[in-house]
């Protein structure tokens, strides 16, 4: 299986990034290089084989419901590239 | 001498004897700095002002009698993917540059209720993408051992500023090597603990299933307290694991009779540079006259863990750093057009290429058609990895062998070609599939170069394994050589 320029722009755009034409090219040599080699795990069979996702064996973990503080709004808006009225601004959605 | 070449428990013998204060252990780190990370380039921000004021509180509290924390004093640097409380932190990241936590990771509180003194923010490769510390967007880590060469990586900050005498310890964070590899070519400790050991609360996230943040220390003895200090369930994280937390400088008793350690053919065949081989044949004969047996064992599927490491990890990368979206935090990019172009340009501008291509590589693999070829094949390759650890830690104590096949190699060597970069970690990531601990400690040198000996544990473990660390060193002096910086 190889990757094209054309399948490059398919993924970039699924990862919300904007490539260059060369990193594109770029991109589409090296993914192929690796996407070659990790083809080496069809070497083994892995039928009846159980993924692992995790190492622990933990299932889902719960805690009570219960009411506790949360950060305030002027600490939670610190870091934001743009704010207005105790609220994150993103350009118009919906013209 | 330097202070921080004295001992934990000697260092805090002269804090009560008065002979020394707690500002004067930051001022020696903050000289130290001065002097040294022109060249080295280990700090990406120096917290002097914050410093300065915890050695002073501590030094009041040390004067009241108070009662001493663990790491009462000691000067730390973080790795910067820790998030620190109103100090920067970057991940190395110009998508974070002006990002100013507003909590403590968990293992930096708990650092902090130690009473040691946060120094500073360490150098990484971006969001710990790398092994050579060549992918930090500010600037590059140069070995204090042979400037040329890289310090490796992720922690190649947190390893450089250890060895180069900046700052008593610092911690570090493994993903697929990224604490003991830079370790082992810095010539200091690294231990990465169980997967789940230490709270990943406040740790930016790269791979979950495998991250782990761990201590870099001068030797075995600094690793066990620092781990003392930071393992520990915490509800914060729901991945933590919630296990008794043994004492763990009590394993530091130097003895190793009857130990059984099994050496895998896989980490000493081909890739492995010879002289490696001979320092960790030379460790192994250590440890026989020390009254531990070893023999040769098989894990089989060694030469599988690295192509299924970085489709699991890429992966995992892709759907972590989808929070990047220049909303909440981050630099966005100017004058968007619309959501999805602020959301497009601010990433493309925030990440740099090592950190594109692997959320390439993760969306490919998790992409409608490929989930079952790649990713679910590779987590299917990951049960038969975790096997052969099962299998060999079933009969014997631990597992011991080289941490990297070479040492430190120079900077620029092999910037364009990742995949021979990724087969620096062909040793430690299997490990880190397993979810087993390790620790990497100073076995010697190749051609002036340190090499590191990796001893691998049982899950949760980490005494038996420091329990052999502890007992090597001793018997052994590399870890008391300094390189020789001006």
């Amino acid at each position: 299986m190889s990757i094209s320029v054309k399948d490059v722009e398919h993924v970039a755009d699924l990862a919300r990034l904007d490539l260059s034409e060369e990193e594109k090219d770029r991109y589409a040599g090296q993914l192929n290089a690796i996407l070659k080699y990790a083809e080496k795990l069809n070497e083994l069979d892995t039928d009846g084989v159980e993924p692992t996702s995790h190492v622990l064996p933990l299932a889902n973990v719960m805690r009570e419901d219960e009411v506790r503080p949360s950060w305030p709004v002027e600490k939670v808006l610190a870091n934001a590239p743009d704010e207005e009225d105790g609220q994150f601004k993103v350009p118009a959605v919906l013209e | 001498m330097s202070l921080f070449d004295l001992r934990l428990s000697d260092v805090h013998d002269r804090l009560a004897r008065k002979e020394i204060t707690v500002s004067d252990l930051t001022e020696t780190s903050l000289k130290r700095i001065a002097e040294t990370d022109g060249e080295i380039g280990a700090f990406l921000t120096l917290d002097e002002e914050g410093a300065r004021q915890s050695a002073k509180e501590l030094d009041g509290q040390l004067a009241a009698g108070g009662e001493r924390g663990l790491l009462f004093g000691l000067p730390a640097g973080i790795k910067d993917n820790m998030a620190t409380e109103g100090l920067r932190t970057t991940c190395a990241s110009r998508f974070l540059d002006n990002h100013i936590p507003i909590y403590d990771a968990t293992a930096v509180r708990k650092l902090r209720s130690a009473q040691a003194v946060t120094i500073g923010k360490l150098n990484m490769d971006e969001f710990a993408m790398g092994g050579s510390n060549e992918n930090s967007a500010y600037h590059p880590v140069r070995n204090p051992w042979d400037l040329t060469r890289v310090p490796g990586g992720s922690s190649g900050g947190s390893a450089a500023a250890v060895a180069a005498g900046q700052v008593y310890f610092a911690l570090g964070s493994d993903t697929g090597g990224s604490i003991r590899q830079p370790a082992a070519y810095c010539g200091v400790v690294g231990l990465k603990p169980t997967y789940g050991l230490v709270s990943r609360f406040g740790l930016v996230a790269f791979a979950s299933s495998l991250d782990q943040i761990g201590p870099i220390t001068k030797n075995v003895e600094d690793a066990a307290y620092v781990l003392q200090a930071i393992a520990g369930h915490d509800p914060m994280d729901s991945t933590s694991a919630d296990v008794d937390i043994p004492d763990y400088t009590s394993a530091l008793t130097g003895d190793v009779r009857g130990l059984r350690i099994g050496v895998p053919r896989e980490y000493l065949g081909q890739g492995v540079d010879p002289r490696v081989k001979e320092r960790v044949m030379e460790a192994l004969r250590q440890f026989e006259s020390l009254g531990a047996r070893w023999e040769e064992v098989s894990l089989p599927h060694t030469e599988y863990a690295v192509a299924a490491y970085y489709l699991l990890a890429s992966s995992e990368a892709s759907s972590n750093l989808a929070r990047f979206d220049g909303v909440r935090y981050g630099v966005r990019a100017e004058n968007p057009d619309n959501l999805l172009d602020l959301y497009r340009r601010s990433r493309s501008e925030g990440f740099g290429p090592e950190v594109k291509r692997r959320i390439m590589l993760g969306t490919y693999a998790l992409s409608s058609g490929y989930y079952d070829a790649y990713y679910l094949k590779a987590q299917k390759v990951r049960t038969l990895i975790k096997r052969d650890f099962d299998q060999v830690l079933e009969k014997f104590d631990l597992i011991v062998g080289p941490t990297a096949p070479t040492p430190a190699f120079k900077l620029g060597e092999q910037v364009d070609d990742p995949l021979q970069m990724y087969m620096n970690d062909i040793l430690t990531i299997p490990v880190s599939l397993a979810g087993v601990p390790a620790i990497s400690v100073p076995c010697g040198f190749a051609d002036g170069l340190p090499v590191g000996l990796q001893i691998i544990g049982k899950p949760f473990d980490e005494t038996t394994v420091l329990r052999a660390a502890y007992a090597y060193e001793s018997a052994t002096d590399h870890h008391t050589r300094r390189p020789a910086l001006s």
